[in-house]
């Protein structure tokens, strides 16, 4: 291994034919971004349907939302990629199958961008439905008794609160996504760590490879966490101490 | 108006409500107190639907409550109902806490339901605080907000429950001072609270619980003259004497 640090290798052509190493870690972050924020949308539609779901009152519903929630938070994110990947088109109907391996577009990005989105949508269901769990059963009956149903209820009561108060731990969740998305690696999506192995190989700049992705990555969680901090201090109630002081 | 007609209710094996009979005319002011735990609360809840009960009846101006063909929700926008611990919408300006059912539920457009709301709003004495939020005021005018947004639906009755238990003692009468003001109106009125200079005020009936059942329903004279029940006596000689 070569410890010699060298940082002029960020301009040096790669040999894998994608230009310069910059460049290289570039495409790595591009499918990163695109990943971690497509698989966050999901998880927040999905998230937030299942967190509903299993506060409300159709048993079966909740059940069900239930078991997702604990199938998906209960096994190895790396394991559901590849049984994503590797097991599902061999198990649909043939047709299906073949499809998934043969003509679906962009394979690994879309694999691991609707992987992450189930993978964390557990995660923000549970969220989602310890912050309706929160607000007092008050809440729910005031809003029933001026005559809202129980779906207006929900959009117009309980969760304007309930997101507000999950706020943040959802924002970790958010930074989740962007660092869970280098398991995709495994399936050989070119994302930001697929890269960063790829210039280790090549150059052998370890030192100056792994200092340029910590940046990165870093920087993606800092935007993220600013972002958030942002739409918190929009949601803040007046006169109201939720989600962190006045 | 309101007739309840032996009602019973358990939650699993415990009986909370055990045969609840009584009604409630138009234009009658009946107050419901008793021992906490004794199922005022519960037995209130039930009128508007909040709570399932398993046997009896309740009808509403002809409508049954616990029939399950009935559409609560439009039940439910007829009868005003205030809760102990208020319950405005936190996220929501004072005005929007007003409109919110008014446009979602009643249909009427934001300039009508702002209209309403700002007349509700003065009539309990709090216009100027129109464009806060119910964290920046005190429990009492909160309360009187909640009041003034179950009066903006056009409730053909009101329920209370409890509507000062959680009001520090100065700001009861200010709460109080708006009930009294609706009973004069001719409002139909089921107040469950023990608030007894209200109910000697204003109340036609008073019903006492102890355990799940009703155990006196009176003229208020009577009530507070001669109550026939010892358990009654006790009760208002315990809370009469300080």
């Amino acid at each position: 291994m070569n410890l010699h640090i060298d940082w002029g290798v960020l301009l040096q052509e790669s040999p894998t034919g994608d230009g310069p190493y910059w460049k290289l870690l570039l495409t790595g972050l591009k499918w990163t971004t695109a990943t971690a924020l497509s698989g966050w949308l999901l998880a927040l539609v999905i998230g937030a349907v299942a967190g509903v779901i299993r506060t409300a009152p159709i048993r079966a519903l909740a059940l069900l939302a239930d078991a997702y929630v604990e199938v998906f938070r209960n096994i190895p994110f790396l394991v559901q990629l590849f049984f994503w990947f590797f097991v599902l088109p061999e198990i649909l109907p043939a047709g299906a199958g073949r499809w998934m391996k043969q003509d679906m577009p962009y394979p690994e990005f879309l694999t691991a961008a609707v992987g992450l989105g189930l993978f964390t949508g557990a995660r923000v269901a549970e969220q989602v439905k310890s912050g309706i769990l929160s607000l007092s059963r008050g809440q729910k009956n005031a809003g029933l008794a001026l005559g809202l149903t129980l779906p207006q209820t929900y959009r117009h009561v309980l969760l304007p609160m309930a997101f507000r108060i999950v706020i943040p731990p959802l924002t970790s969740e958010f930074m989740n996504t962007f660092k869970n998305s280098a398991v995709a690696l495994a399936i050989g999506l070119t994302e930001l760590t697929f890269q960063m192995k790829q210039m280790v190989e090549y150059s052998s700049q370890v030192i100056v490879t792994i200092f340029a992705v910590t940046v990165l990555y870093m920087f993606m969680a800092l935007l993220v966490n600013r972002l958030m901090a942002w739409i918190e201090r929009r949601a803040r109630v007046p006169g109201m101490i939720a989600g962190g002081g006045k | 108006m309101i007739e309840i007609n032996k009602v019973s209710k358990w939650y699993g094996e415990f009986q909370v409500l055990t045969d609840c009979s009584t009604s409630v005319a138009k234009g009658e002011v009946v107050v419901v107190c008793g021992p906490s735990g004794s199922g005022k609360s519960t037995l209130i809840k039930c009128v508007n639907g909040l709570e399932p009960f398993q046997s009896g009846t309740i009808s509403v101006e002809g409508t049954s409550v616990g029939d399950p063909k009935t559409n609560l929700p439009k039940l439910r926008a007829r009868v005003g109902m205030v809760f102990q611990n208020f319950e405005l919408f936190p996220h929501l300006s004072i005005t929007e806490n007003l409109c919110l059912a008014q446009e979602k539920v009643l249909g009427r457009n934001h300039d009508e339901a702002m209209e309403k709301g700002l007349k509700l709003l003065d009539r309990v004495g709090l216009k100027a605080h129109a464009g806060k939020f119910p964290g920046q005021l005190s429990g009492g005018q909160q309360q009187r907000v909640a009041i003034a947004r179950a009066l903006a639906m056009d409730p053909i009755a009101m329920l209370f429950d409890e509507p000062t238990s959680a009001l520090d003692p100065e700001m009861v009468n200010e709460v109080l001072d708006v009930m009294v003001q609706l009973a004069k109106e001719g409002m139909t009125m089921m107040c469950v609270t023990h608030e007894m200079g209200f109910a000697r005020k204003v109340a036609n009936r008073v019903i006492f619980m102890d355990r799940g059942s009703i155990v006196e329903d009176a003229h208020k004279d009577e009530f507070f003259g001669q109550p026939r029940s010892e358990r009654a006596q006790a009760f208002l000689s315990k809370i009469l004497h300080h």
